[in-house]
């Protein structure tokens, strides 16, 4: 079998996002588990319905958890926490609308329709990072 | 790259692609129902905390609905193991030849896990 050269790879914003995708995607079902296995030790088996650890496991914001019977939220609403949900807030927002952004492209031709889509994009993009940040840091 | 795709959906739906097309296209569909979920969602949160927004508390109730939550645990799940075994064909391109099975795979990861936690959505919600 004859070798082949692989290609040179070019680092354009497709290629970025490509692989962004990949790690982001990784990271955030690495970040679920983390979330669900540090709530059944935090006390969500016998204090929590499976609804409620799931959401916690979305997203893991004290305000998700204020419907069970966790007798004190200190170990749920802290720093740690916090910057868990930076995180998924960034990668989650990231790979969404990078996704939207290739399902749109997809069905459009480039031009002023595509550029225009684009735009307000990466508009929600950065809105939902600020409104997601502003939520984590009040809560 | 503008290709020129002006198929119709009846065309569409005879094209055999089978499992594999099959998971690209619920893929898709999964993604931009949580895109929509938590875009709702934010938004609806954002207006009733910071306002008490009647409107937040309307669109509250349609996604605290069973079966839009039955709909976003699908595209949620769905989603996380089928990107999961796209990740895993990426990084070793040889198993695509195995692409078919691999989506009967994800399909025998997603009942148990999908079919557990519908059930008992279904059973609490029935208990009221």
């Amino acid at each position: 079998m004859r070798s082949r050269t692989m290609p040179k790879p070019n680092w354009n914003l497709d290629y970025l996002m490509w692989i962004f995708t990949r790690l982001s995607g990784l990271s955030l079902i690495l970040l679920v588990v983390i979330g669900i296995s540090a709530g059944l030790l935090m006390g969500a088996r016998s204090q929590m319905d499976l609804g409620t650890l799931m959401q916690w496991g979305f997203f893991p914001n004290s305000n998700h958890v204020l419907d069970s019977e966790i007798p004190d939220l200190y170990l749920w609403a802290n720093g740690f926490w916090q910057i868990i949900q930076i995180l998924v807030v960034f990668l989650a927002a990231t790979h969404g609308f990078n996704g939207l952004r290739v399902v749109v492209e997809d069905y459009t031709s480039p031009g002023f329709w595509q550029v225009s889509l684009r735009f307000l994009i990466l508009l929600l993009w950065i809105f939902s990072f600020l409104v997601g940040i502003y939520v984590i840091l009040g809560s | 790259m503008a290709l020129s795709r002006k198929v119709g959906l009846f065309a569409a739906a005879k094209y055999k692609g089978g499992g594999p097309m099959l998971a690209w296209v619920l893929h898709r569909i999964s993604g931009l129902g949580i895109i929509i979920f938590v875009a709702l969602h934010v938004i609806a949160s954002f207006l009733t905390q910071q306002f008490g927004s009647d409107l937040g508390i309307f669109v509250n109730i349609i996604y605290e609905s069973i079966y839009f939550q039955l709909f976003i645990v699908f595209c949620a799940i769905f989603h996380g193991v089928n990107g999961f075994r796209i990740i895993i064909l990426d990084i070793w391109p040889r198993l695509i030849r195995y692409q078919k099975e691999s989506t009967w795979v994800v399909w025998f990861v997603i009942l148990p896990l999908y079919g557990l936690t519908a059930l008992i959505m279904i059973q609490r919600f029935l208990e009221g």
